[in-house]
């Protein structure tokens, strides 16, 4: 049996042969694709890039930057935040030419990215939500957007909706990020009335489907009934939540589609924006800015159009305060505010504007909203 | 529309988590329970789960029936399972890597062709209102009951009667205790098993379309969180007996709702530990019920971990 079966040495050289032509074939191929071309952009993904949430937000901008000239966009969805990221990467600048990187996953930039760049120093690695600073190599930028702002928008729109006066968070992991946009929400929802709680249930982990179900249910069973969520792919919360008849608030990408009538408003990236004016920056042979931020004036971000359970008075709050948010420097953390321990973080007169770098290292949640931010 | 239950929510969460969740690892466990018996042991099942989950999504989308999903889950399933059947009845093979190949093999096959499916919205499984006496939404949400969730409870009894008091049983037994005994009495072992594995992957496979179906409700790559290896488990914690899989899907189903539920009572200390609540659960009751002079009770003799 296991004679009968085993290769012959005649067979296996045949074959290596074969693959081995194959191989030259292709890669004497390939170069000569990629020289064709102006600009090279590859594009990596944690997840599937269609998930309702932040890889459909990258993967959207991806699309929008295929349609300016002379670019060709090569992407990889599902690649871990391991050393998996370094093969995509190295497979990307080896194969396809790539000149201009987006490793979009936040786990992706230490040690990996940061690595590469300092092998490759005339590839230009741009990462989200990263920070930069200036001992890292200069040919790495990393880029991301005030999404809190949204956040408080949607606190707006879920502040008026709530009758309950209990609103809901799902939350993936108590980070810096996720905390201020939990903050936001519940700020914003009590900017339309002080007595306005928020409980937040951490899941532990950016995507888990059943877990992110249980949650949303727990929450509604304890009376929320607006629910939104800083997890990577929002489908499920905002099924689950809207199928027990709660409003949702939609968070990376529109989903007004899974829930148009209990879908209040969502706080979206919009990356087509921000890549179309990154790419023809590179385009015109200027540099980005290695630390690059920006909010809703910049197109950073963009609010999904209010659904039809928003009430007009609630319509003429948000729009107003989107108006101020506009002229920059708003800030949404203003003293005197206490966290939800009772300690003092802000004091009376002092306010962190969004662009103040001590909301990225965020590690409370404020008063008035129920969780803790200790695992 | 909802009433303040308070404290109320813990039991009721774990109730209710106890009927939503539990149903993929009944369905699993059930299959892997029928393959064990016969003598083989299928480890494939997580990614029979994750095929069926993306088959049934993709059916009931393209055509607009569930319940055609759930067949097309249960026919990929047991095509799965033939595979594993048919390759291991081969001499020299080891069922355990061709249950890992498998397990690797489906889902990827399904992240492949599940990729045109993770947008669209297919629709939902139906469900039975247990809960309609009660006026407090909280308890009617916990008792929403789906179909499947029935249908595996009448498995499970079924399956506990045909082992013990049908013809059929007793020769799924014999093949799975002795091969000496099976091939003396004239049965064909290999056809037994192939068979039983088959159905097997197709009861696996129900139990996918069940989380792409109902809850959570959508296909996407992530669905799973290794429901169908812990299902797998929960055979030799239930000690290959159909009814205690019933029950021990029960129990990790609703230990799976403690976290969430204690959360939002406020109680937010530690929660990576509540969410470890269904493995300590197990292990606590392993060691509780396990003795020291009869290792693996129950266990069928010809197991390949057994033997």
């Amino acid at each position: 049996m296991t004679t009968k079966k085993r290769l012959s040495r005649r067979s296996f050289l045949k074959n290596s042969a074969g693959v081995a032509g194959m191989v030259a074939f292709s890669s004497s191929l390939l170069p000569r694709l990629a020289q064709a071309k102006d600009l090279t952009v590859g594009f990596i993904y944690v997840g599937a890039k269609d998930d309702y949430g932040y890889n459909q937000s990258h993967a959207e901008g991806a699309a929008a930057i295929k349609k300016l000239g002379g670019i060709t966009v090569v992407e990889e969805e599902n690649v871990p935040e391991s050393v998996e990221v370094l093969k995509t990467m190295e497979s990307m600048i080896n194969f396809d030419s790539v000149d201009l990187l987006f490793p979009t996953s936040f786990g992706y930039f230490d040690p990996f990215v940061l690595q590469l760049a300092s092998k490759y120093k005339d590839l230009r690695f741009e990462h989200c939500g990263g920070l930069w600073s200036p001992e890292h190599p200069k040919n790495v930028g990393s880029y991301f957007g005030y999404i809190g702002m949204g956040q408080y928008l949607n606190g707006i729109a879920a502040g008026h909706a709530s009758k309950s006066k209990k609103i809901g968070f799902v939350a993936a992991k108590p980070i810096p990020q996720v905390l201020l946009n939990i903050n936001s929400f519940l700020l914003g929802a009590r900017s339309v009335d002080p007595s306005i709680t928020c409980q937040v249930i951490f899941t532990g982990e950016w995507s888990l489907a059943v877990k992110e179900a249980e949650a949303t249910n727990a929450l509604i069973d304890q009376g929320a009934d607006v629910i939104t969520c800083h997890v990577d792919g929002p489908k499920v919360v905002i099924e689950t939540a809207a199928g027990r008849g709660a409003y949702v608030c939609g968070y990376h990408a529109n989903q007004s589609t899974l829930a148009p009538e209990k879908y209040l408003t969502g706080a979206e990236w919009n990356w087509a924006n921000v890549y179309t004016n990154m790419v023809q920056t590179v385009q015109a042979g200027n540099t980005i800015p290695n630390f690059h931020r920006g909010g809703l004036a910049e197109g950073f971000i963009k609010m999904s159009p209010l659904g039809p359970a928003v009430s007009d008075t609630a319509r003429k709050q948000f729009e107003e305060t989107q108006a101020k948010i506009l002229k920059g420097n708003y800030a949404v953390i203003q003293g005197p505010m206490k966290d939800n321990k009772g300690n003092l973080i802000a004091k009376a007169g002092e306010s962190f504007v969004e662009t103040d770098v001590a909301l990225e290292s965020m590690d409370y949640l404020v008063e008035g909203v129920i969780g803790s931010t200790s695992s | 529309m909802t009433t303040d239950i308070g404290l109320w929510g813990v039991p009721l969460a774990i109730i209710g988590g106890a009927i939503r969740v539990s149903t993929p690892f009944l369905f699993v466990s059930l299959g892997e329970c029928l393959t064990e018996r016969s003598g083989r042991i299928n480890l494939g099942l997580e990614g029979t789960l994750v095929f069926g989950a993306m088959s049934g999504y993709a059916t009931a989308y393209l055509t607009g029936s569930p319940w055609l999903g759930v067949l097309a889950a249960a026919i990929c399933g047991f095509g799965f399972g033939l595979v594993h059947g048919w390759i291991c009845a081969l001499p020299r093979v080891n069922d355990i890597a061709v249950g890992i190949a498998l397990m690797l093999f489906g889902m990827g096959l399904a992240f492949f062709f599940g990729k045109p499916f993770i947008q669209p919205v297919a629709p939902d499984l139906p469900t039975i209102n247990l809960g309609a006496w009660s006026d407090i939404p909280q308890i009617q949400a916990a008792l929403k009951i789906n179909v499947l969730f029935i249908i595996g409870i009448v498995l499970a009894v079924t399956m506990a009667w045909m082992f013990r008091n049908t013809q059929l049983g007793l020769t799924i037994r014999v093949v799975g205790d002795s091969d000496a005994a099976a091939r003396a009495m004239g049965l064909k072992t290999n056809r037994i098993r192939f068979l039983s594995t088959a159905c097997g992957g197709a009861l696996a496979g129900i139990g996918g379309a069940y989380l792409s179906l109902y809850y959570p409700g959508s296909w996407n790559e992530g669905l799973s969180s290794g429901q169908g290896l812990m299902a797998v488990a929960l055979v030799i914690f239930a000690r290959w007996n159909p009814l205690n899989c019933f029950w021990a899907a029960l129990l990790f189903g609703g230990a799976g709702a403690l976290g969430p539920a204690l959360q939002s009572i406020g109680i937010t200390q530690g929660y990576y530990l509540f969410y470890a609540a269904p493995y300590v659960l197990t292990l606590a009751l392993l060691i509780a019920t396990s003795s020291p002079s009869k290792a693996l009770t129950g266990a069928p003799g010809a197991l390949s971990i057994t033997r």
